[in-house]
C-alpha cells in the first residue's frame, strides 16, 4: 500500500502550497470542526463539498483568517502561520471571495479592487497628507482585469451596485486573484447566479488555475464542482469524510459520502 | 456571440461589452443614475430653485445683507452637520450632537471666566471635552454593540444634566469672557458682504473634511463601513477603530463648533441649542446622505444646512408665521429621504 502511494515521484517533490493539520473550532457547545486536514497543490481546484452544517464555512474561515481555529496548525508554502484576522491571510497571499461577495456596493470597481489596501501619491502629498493615488488604482486596476481576462468590466469608476451578479462576482474574484496572491478561495461562488453568468465565473476559476493560481472552491452544486475540481474534498458532520477527484468517484458516490449513506 | 467573447481578447470582439455593462436606459433612469452619482446634485437644484423663489417673492432676499445673515445663522448648524455627516456615513446617527457641542461651550466659558484659565487653554479643554464625549459615544457603539440611536440618546441625556449640573444653569456672557472665545461672531467686510469669522470657521473644516473623505484611504473606508459593516471588515478593514475615529473626530469638530457657538450666540447658555441636534440631522438628510450609510456627501451637507437656513429666512421675510417655516421644513425631509430611497433603487 505504501508502495503504491509512493510510486509517482512527481506528487512527493509537489509541496502543497496551503496545509491545515487538525482544525479544531469550537461554537460553545456546538463543534464546527472537529479535526479537519486538508492540503492545497499549486495549479489545482480543489471542491469543499458537504451538507449544511458540515463545516464548510467554518473550514474556509480558519483557513482564511476569518476565524480562529481553537487548536490545529495552518502552514503557507511549508511555514508556520497562524490568522487572527482576515489581513493576516492576505500578507499571505491568501485571498477570498465570501458568499455574501464582500465588495462594498456604492463604491466603485477600482477602489472595491483596492479596499483596505489603498495606494497613496508619491512624495509628501502622500506621506503627510495620505492622499489616494486614484487615477494609479484606476489604471492597475484594468490592467489587472486584462491581466486575468475579465473582459465583462470595461469601467473600473462605476460602482458596484450597479453591476449584474456575475459582474459583481468577476469584481470580487478579480479582487481575490489580483496582485500577486497565492491561493484563492471561492465560497459558493455560483450560488445566487444565472446558467449564463455561472458558466462565466466557472470559466474564470478555470483560467486562474491555468495561470497557475490554485483555487479553493466551496459549493453546494454538484455539476459545477465535478466540472471545474481537481479534487473534492467531502466535510460530513465537522470531519473530512474523504477526500476524491471526479474521475475516481461519480457524483452519486460524492452525494452519499456526504450524507453518510457510503464511505470512501 | 458568447463564443466570440470568449475566443478572442477583449479588444479583439467589437461585440462591446461595454453595452451589456450600461443596461437599457430610459431618462427617468438617466437621471436617476446621475442623482445617484453626484449625491450633492440634487439639494444644489432645491437651494438654486429655493433662492430664485424667495428672491422674487422678497425683494430683501437678495440683498448681501440678508445674505450674510443667512450665512451667519448657518455656521452653527452646518459646523454640527460636518460631524453628523460623518456619523451617519457609517450607518450610524448621533442625537447628543447639539448636548456635546453645549458641554464643551459651557466648559470653555466657565473656565476663562469663572476660574481665569487662559482662553487657548480653555478651548484646548473644550477640545478634549468634546473628544471625550466622542470617545464614549464611539466605546459604547464599538465595544457592547448597542445601536448608535440608542447610545447617543443615553449620552444626550447624559451630557445634558451633566451641562446644567456643570454650570447650574447660568449663562456665561459674551461681554465678560476674553475676545478670543468670542472672535468667531466677529465680522469681516469682503466686498459688499460681511462674512463672520465662524462662517469661515465652518467653510474651513468643510473643506477639510471633504478632502479627507474624498482623498484619503480613512475617507474610502467610512464609506464602506457604512455600506457593509462585515463587508468592509472581510475586507481587511478595521471597522471598530474606523468607527471610533470617525466618533472621535466627530467630537472636535462639536468643539469646534462650540466655539462658534459662543461667537455666534455671543453668550455661553446650557439651555441653547437642544433642538440642535434634530437640525444637523435634517441638514444631512436633505443634503442627500444616505441614513443607511455608506453614500452621500459632505458638501450636500452644507447646502442642506443652506437650504434649511435659506426656507426659514425666505418664509419669514414672505411673512409667514413660525410655524410655517417648521412645516416647510418637515416637508423637506420627507421629500428628501423619498428621493433618496427612489435613488437606492438604481437597477441591480
Amino acid at each position: 500500500m505504501t508502495a503504491t502511494e509512493f510510486q509517482p515521484a512527481k506528487t512527493e517533490v509537489r509541496q502543497p502550497i496551503l496545509q491545515a493539520r487538525n482544525l479544531v473550532k469550537t461554537f460553545g457547545r456546538v463543534v464546527g470542526l472537529d479535526g479537519v486536514s486538508l492540503d492545497l497543490y499549486p495549479g489545482e481546484v480543489l471542491a469543499i463539498i458537504g451538507d449544511n452544517g458540515a463545516g464548510k464555512s467554518t473550514l474556509i474561515k480558519c483557513l482564511t483568517g476569518a476565524e480562529v481555529p481553537d487548536s490545529g496548525e495552518l502552514k503557507v508554502s511549508g511555514q508556520t502561520v497562524h490568522f487572527k484576522r482576515p489581513q493576516d491571510a492576505r500578507v499571505h497571499g491568501i485571498e477570498t471571495v465570501y458568499q455574501n461577495l464582500a465588495v462594498s456596493p456604492a463604491l466603485d470597481v477600482a477602489s472595491n479592487l483596492f479596499l483596505g489596501r489603498e495606494e497613496r501619491v508619491p512624495g509628501p502629498l502622500g506621506k503627510i497628507f495620505r492622499v489616494l493615488d486614484t487615477k494609479g488604482m484606476r489604471r492597475k486596476a484594468k490592467e489587472e482585469l486584462t491581466r486575468l481576462g475579465i473582459s465583462t468590466l470595461q469601467d473600473v469608476t462605476v460602482p458596484v451596485e450597479n453591476l449584474s451578479g456575475g459582474q459583481r462576482q468577476a469584481v470580487a474574484v478579480a479582487r481575490a486573484a489580483a496582485f500577486g496572491s497565492k491561493v484563492v478561495v471561492l465560497d459558493e461562488p455560483t450560488a445566487a447566479l444565472g446558467v449564463r453568468e455561472s458558466n462565466q465565473v466557472l470559466q474564470l476559476v478555470r483560467d486562474l488555475r491555468d495561470r497557475g493560481l490554485p483555487v479553493i472552491l466551496i459549493s453546494h452544486n454538484m455539476p459545477h464542482v465535478f466540472d471545474v475540481a481537481d479534487r473534492i474534498h467531502i466535510q460530513r458532520l465537522g470531519k473530512c469524510a474523504a477526500t476524491i477527484t471526479p474521475q475516481s468517484h461519480s457524483m452519486t458516490d460524492a452525494v452519499a459520502i456526504m450524507t453518510g449513506a457510503a464511505t470512501a | 456571440m458568447t463564443q466570440q467573447q470568449t475566443a478572442g481578447p477583449p479588444a479583439a470582439g467589437h461585440a462591446d461589452p461595454a453595452e451589456e455593462f450600461l443596461d437599457r436606459q430610459t431618462p427617468l433612469s438617466r437621471i436617476r443614475n446621475i442623482l445617484h452619482r453626484y449625491p450633492a446634485l440634487s439639494p444644489a437644484i432645491v437651494l438654486l430653485v429655493a433662492v430664485v423663489v424667495f428672491g422674487l417673492l422678497n425683494e430683501r432676499f437678495l440683498r448681501v445683507e440678508n445674505l450674510s445673515l443667512i450665512t451667519q445663522q448657518v455656521s452653527v448648524v452646518g459646523t454640527l452637520a460636518v460631524a453628523q455627516t460623518l456619523i451617519i456615513l457609517t450607518a450610524g446617527i448621533d442625537l447628543s450632537v447639539g448636548a456635546v457641542m453645549i458641554l464643551s461651550s459651557m466648559v470653555v466659558a466657565q473656565l476663562a471666566v469663572g476660574s481665569g484659565t487662559p482662553a487657548p487653554l480653555a478651548l484646548l479643554l473644550g477640545l478634549v471635552v468634546g473628544l471625550a464625549a466622542g470617545a464614549l459615544n464611539g466605546f459604547l457603539v464599538t465595544r457592547f454593540k448597542l445601536p448608535p440611536f440608542i447610545v447617543t440618546l443615553g449620552t444626550l441625556n447624559i451630557f445634558i444634566a451633566v451641562t446644567l449640573l456643570y454650570s447650574g444653569g447660568s449663562t456665561v456672557r459674551g461681554s465678560s469672557m476674553p475676545g478670543l472665545l468670542t472672535w468667531m461672531g466677529s465680522t469681516f467686510p469682503v466686498g459688499p458682504v460681511r462674512i463672520s469669522t465662524g462662517v469661515v470657521m465652518m467653510l474651513l473644516l468643510y473643506i477639510a473634511v471633504a478632502f479627507i473623505l474624498g482623498k484619503t484611504a480613512w475617507g474610502r473606508h467610512v464609506y464602506a463601513v457604512g455600506d457593509d459593516k462585515e463587508a468592509a471588515r472581510l475586507a481587511g478593514i478595521p471597522v471598530n477603530r474606523v468607527l471610533m475615529s470617525v466618533y472621535l473626530a466627530a467630537g472636535a469638530v462639536l468643539a469646534v463648533g462650540a466655539w462658534i457657538q459662543i461667537g455666534r450666540t455671543n453668550a455661553a447658555s446650557p439651555n441653547a441649542g437642544v433642538d440642535l441636534n434634530l437640525d444637523s440631522i435634517t441638514a444631512v438628510v436633505i443634503g442627500g446622505t444616505s441614513l443607511f450609510g455608506g453614500r452621500g456627501s459632505i458638501w450636500g451637507s452644507l447646502l442642506g444646512a443652506l437650504i434649511v437656513g435659506v426656507f426659514r429666512n425666505g418664509l419669514s421675510l414672505a411673512g409667514l408665521d413660525v410655524l410655517y417655516q417648521t412645516l416647510a421644513v418637515g416637508v423637506l425631509i420627507i421629500l428628501a429621504v423619498s428621493i433618496d430611497q427612489w435613488i437606492r433603487k438604481v437597477k441591480s
